[in-house]
């Protein structure tokens, strides 16, 4: 089972990427886990999560094909 | 108004189904205050005075310079050096004469809020940095004013419509629900740091313009409740919901007391001390052997610092590296002065005693510097 992630805004600074893919990831919580893993400075970032659309407040289960999308605030103007 | 003149001037749109000479009324008597007549603001005005908004309201304290004018294109190079407010006013009011204007030229601040928001329906974020957008949200939270929020990011940009009424009477989320704390000043980087590519604000003023006129007229259905974010490299949008708000969001103070006393600008981590600055010029006169010069911008941002001897640690890495700057005189560069200067902080929080400077301006002011611009925050 995988899941597609989308990485808006600086955060690519982090990750390099605008898309990643992860895989058996059963909720949020682990998906995040492994990309902080992965990506350290993730973890002092400030993003919203959205799954499948929708942002979510706390763990959410991830079910087969979930699109995860992180959204960091923007400054510019 | 002149009824005939305006019968033509918006034929098109009171033609519009749902829209109609109803419509064009609301617009006439909505009062708009756009505060920031930058990248964001400069289309959202020209596209909200051409539609007819009666009353404009046009915040800034800034002066046009050659380097907004790739973006900001109701300017001109004629226009260098003169308040934005003014000119912006100056140049709509000859776009349509039967709007009516009200210019506010001083640094927008919490007393800007309480004395002047009362006179507007509906607010315009076209700022260009967190510590005036927390400011304007929790304003427009306390005094129940909708908020059309817009902001960009080199690429791509975020559009929404917080703190709106709701037909029950509560109101919609507002952008502390979604980021109750600002990130740290070295966290995100702004246009002036980050680079923008000239057509994104237009396009995102534009789309604000567009939510300002849905909520005056009641047409379609306004970014409530959702976060849009826009993505001109790959002509993409990406509209995500917004859990509807269950309570009031953290950080917004309790009243309007509270409000006055918040220092956004502490909050936001934009703190500055100017005893730890030094110019470029000084820079250039201190011996090299004697410094540690610490490039901390990330590692792909350009123009690449040449002729100085120097080490590069991004600010995300800055904390596994404090070792190799102790015992030391560091100075910490960026690109526009503000991420080098959190850093510098952040050291003589680290070593009280250890000798640190900031290059006030950053490598972008060097470059201005030698090209005779004007620097630009």
């Amino acid at each position: 089972m995988t899941t597609d992630i989308l990485i808006f805004g600086q955060l690519t600074d982090i990750t390099r990427q605008s898309k990643l893919q992860a895989n058996d990831m059963p909720d949020t919580d682990a998906l995040l886990a492994w990309l902080k893993a992965g990506y350290p400075a993730l973890e002092s970032a400030k993003f919203v999560v959205a799954v499948n659309g929708q942002v979510i407040q706390q763990n959410a289960t991830l079910s087969a094909g979930a699109t995860v999308a992180l959204l960091p605030p923007f400054s510019g103007g | 108004m002149n009824q005939d003149l305006s019968y033509e001037r918006y034929h098109r749109q009171v033609i519009l189904p749902g829209f109609g000479e109803q419509g064009q009324r609301q617009l006439a008597d909505a009062h708009v205050l756009v505060i920031g007549a930058g990248g964001l603001g400069c289309p959202a005005l020209q596209y909200l005075v051409a539609a007819g908004v009666g009353h404009v309201g046009i915040a800034d304290d800034d002066v046009v310079s050659l380097s907004n004018l790739h973006r900001q294109v109701l300017y001109t190079t004629d226009d260098i050096g003169k308040k934005k407010a003014e000119v912006a006013a100056q140049k709509l009011q000859q776009l349509n004469p039967g709007v009516v204007f009200t210019t506010y030229t001083e640094r927008w601040q919490q007393q800007h809020c309480l004395d002047f928001f009362g006179a507007y329906d509906i607010i315009v974020d076209g700022t260009d940095n967190f510590a005036t957008r927390y400011l304007i949200n929790d304003a427009c939270v306390l005094l129940n004013k909708p908020l059309v929020y817009g902001a960009v990011s080199q690429f791509e940009g975020q559009v929404a419509v917080f703190n709106a009424s709701l037909p029950d009477g509560s109101r919609s989320v507002n952008y502390r629900h979604l980021f109750p704390q600002p990130p740290k000043a070295d966290e995100i980087r702004n246009c002036a740091e980050a680079g923008v590519l000239g057509v994104l604000p237009g396009i995102i003023g534009m789309m604000q313009a567009t939510e300002v006129i849905k909520l005056i007229t009641g047409i379609g259905q306004p970014l409530v409740n959702q976060l849009l974010t826009y993505d001109a490299l790959r002509q993409t949008v990406f509209t995500v919901a917004l859990p509807p708000a269950t309570a009031q969001a953290q950080g917004v103070p309790v009243d309007t007391g509270a409000f006055l006393q918040t220092n956004y600008e502490w909050l936001c981590g934009v703190m500055l001390d100017a005893s730890l600055e030094i110019s470029f010029g000084e820079l250039k006169q201190m011996p090299h052997e004697t410094y540690l010069l610490v490039d901390v911008r990330e590692r792909h941002e350009q123009p690449r610092l040449t002729g100085f001897e120097r080490i590069e640690i991004p600010m995300a890495e800055l904390e596994t590296n404090w070792d190799v700057m102790e015992g030391r005189q560091v100075i910490f560069i960026c690109q526009s002065g503000k991420r080098s200067m959190q850093a510098a902080l952040r050291l003589k929080e680290k070593f009280p005693e250890g000798e640190v400077y900031s290059v006030r301006g950053g490598v972008g002011g060097m470059m201005n510097g030698e090209l005779g611009i004007r620097n630009e925050e």
